[in-house]
């Protein structure tokens, strides 16, 4: 039940990486921009081929280009465009002709939140509903196997929660996907696994609360009644806060300039790096 | 295999329904080559001589704007805004995809050239075609050499921006050149061989002679063998050369 294992070195951009995505599950590739996940989707996908290694997807090689093998899988790139003179439904209607059992137009219009722009020329679509679209395009042929390229990078966050809906939905519904992204809280949000990736290495792999993704700390900052700069790290910024701000109530105090500063890459990486 | 050609019909549907919606795009395939044929017949007040070589060059031009200026345009514009790229990872056959776009172009290669035969037959006193078979060989030649070198031209343009840069500056000249040396017998030698080795002029020449003059198609296969060649060139590089997505930078 294997989807996909493989290990290849490329120049740069992608060096030795050994993944194994299994089937139903969620896998989550994780690194800032430039760290080569999209690089190592495109070969996956068959946009690019591999310098060297091994790669088996659904029991294909991506980089024959069998038609058999896409019409099993499914690509949202992280940026591609639609033809501006036809509406949703006509570019629904049409790329499911190219899948052996493709899934009901009107249903995924529906699904998908476009029922309103169904009959509308794409290019009046917004930034957002042409997000939709792409995930659209991507299901409409029922794939068993979804490519996610920063799925959610540019969205708006409600845009964003529907996305993450969208996601949980298909793995419910026993998808396999495999998805980049530099954000920790989606990762943590949505995948079963994730391969932690920076310059073109895999650092770890695992469940993201394994791999700290989950626990990492949140910085809480503000400043105290005599001006001084205070920071504090928690796993629990909703109980830390509670505390400080019910302590400064009491003693009639205000916290200047209060955040909370959300944990980042950066720090699940030192993390990692502390812990070798 | 019915499968690659049913998808091929869909996909050659889709794009005359894209052409239809875009009014410039429709535009500049019917009335732009109208245009010329009404203002070179205003020009040319009529002389029946001249009449009979305007109506064969500007069908000529007819073809080569329906599939190597349309085809580079297209090409580039959906290379840029990423559809190629998205086309690319569907399980539409490449086959299909290229089969549709290119019977799309040839829809309005055959459209235009209707136009200008019937407006030739009509406003300009050349009868029907007189030889229809070599019409139909040398359009079909034409169409197949322009699209392959639009194709191919497409590799080279960088962005949207340039095209219309790009494409000028190879379809004016060439345009200019071929109708200059098929009008004016003593044009300079240099142009003429020029000419002569483009894939404009002779296709010019074999439509004149089917629809003007008669000259039968074997008089005129050393015209046709010249499109050939081109057409071979441009196809090799047409699949050799192509990107289906937009350079970084």
């Amino acid at each position: 039940m294997r989807d996909l294992s493989k290990r290849y070195g490329e120049h740069e951009a992608v060096r030795g990486i050994d993944i194994t995505v299994e089937r139903g599950e969620v896998f989550g590739l994780l690194g800032p921009n430039g760290a080569g996940k999209t690089t190592t989707v495109e070969i996956l996908e068959g946009y690019r081929k591999r310098t060297s290694g091994e790669v088996s997807v659904l029991g294909y090689d991506p980089a024959r280009r069998q038609i058999e093998l896409r019409k099993r899988i499914g690509v949202v790139l992280q940026s591609s465009g639609i033809y501006s003179h036809v509406t949703p439904r006509e570019a629904l209607q049409h790329w499911a002709s190219f899948y052996p059992a493709p899934r009901d137009v009107n249903e995924v219009l529906r699904l998908s939140g476009l029922d309103e722009k169904a009959d509308a020329r794409s290019r009046t679509l917004s930034g957002g509903q042409l997000r939709r679209l792409d995930f659209a395009l991507a299901l409409v042929g029922d794939p068993e196997l979804i490519f996610l390229d920063e799925p959610t990078t540019g969205l708006d966050p409600a845009a964003r929660r529907d996305a993450w809906e969208t996601v949980r939905n298909l793995r419910e519904g026993g998808k396999t996907i495999l998805l980049t992204t530099h954000y920790l809280d989606e990762a943590q949000a949505l995948a079963d696994r994730v391969a932690i990736v920076k310059d073109g290495r895999v650092l770890a792999v695992g469940p993201p609360r394994e791999l700290g993704v989950g626990a990492a700390q949140y910085t809480i900052s503000y400043r105290d009644g005599g001006g001084a700069r205070i920071e504090r790290q928690t796993e629990d910024p909703t109980r830390l806060l509670n505390e400080l701000t019910n302590a400064a109530l009491e003693r009639g105090e205000h916290l200047e300039e209060l955040s909370v500063g959300r944990p980042t890459l950066e720090d699940v990486y030192l993390e990692l790096t502390a812990d070798e | 295999m019915s499968d690659a050609v049913t998808l091929t019909w869909r996909q050659y549907r889709l794009e005359r329904k894209m052409f239809w919606r875009n009014p410039s795009a429709a535009f500049f395939n019917f009335v732009l080559p109208l245009l010329f044929l009404v203002g070179g017949g205003a020009i040319l007040h009529g002389n029946q001589s001249d009449l009979n070589k305007l109506v064969p060059a500007i069908a000529g031009m007819s073809v080569m704007s329906t599939t190597f200026t349309a085809l580079a345009y297209n090409i580039v514009f959906l290379r840029e805004r990423g559809v190629l790229k998205r086309i690319r990872g569907t399980p539409l056959p490449t086959g299909s995809y290229f089969g549709g776009v290119a019977a799309n172009a040839t829809t309005n290669t055959a459209l235009q050239i209707a136009i200008v035969v019937v407006a030739g037959r009509i406003f300009f006193g050349i009868g029907w075609p007189q030889e229809w078979g070599e019409l139909i060989v040398f359009v079909v030649v034409g169409v197949v050499c322009f699209a392959a070198l639009g194709v191919a031209f497409a590799h080279v343009i960088p962005n949207f921006e340039s095209t219309a840069a790009y494409v000028n500056a190879v379809f004016l000249p060439v345009v200019f050149v071929s109708f200059y040396a098929f009008d004016t017998a003593n044009a300079p030698a240099l142009l003429r061989n020029v000419a002569d080795a483009l894939p404009l002029k002779p296709l010019i020449e074999g439509l004149s002679g089917a629809i003007v003059t008669g000259s039968s198609l074997q008089s005129n296969l050393g015209a046709l063998a010249v499109i050939a060649v081109w057409g071979v060139l441009g196809g090799w590089f047409a699949v050799r050369g192509f990107s289906w997505e937009q350079r970084r930078g």
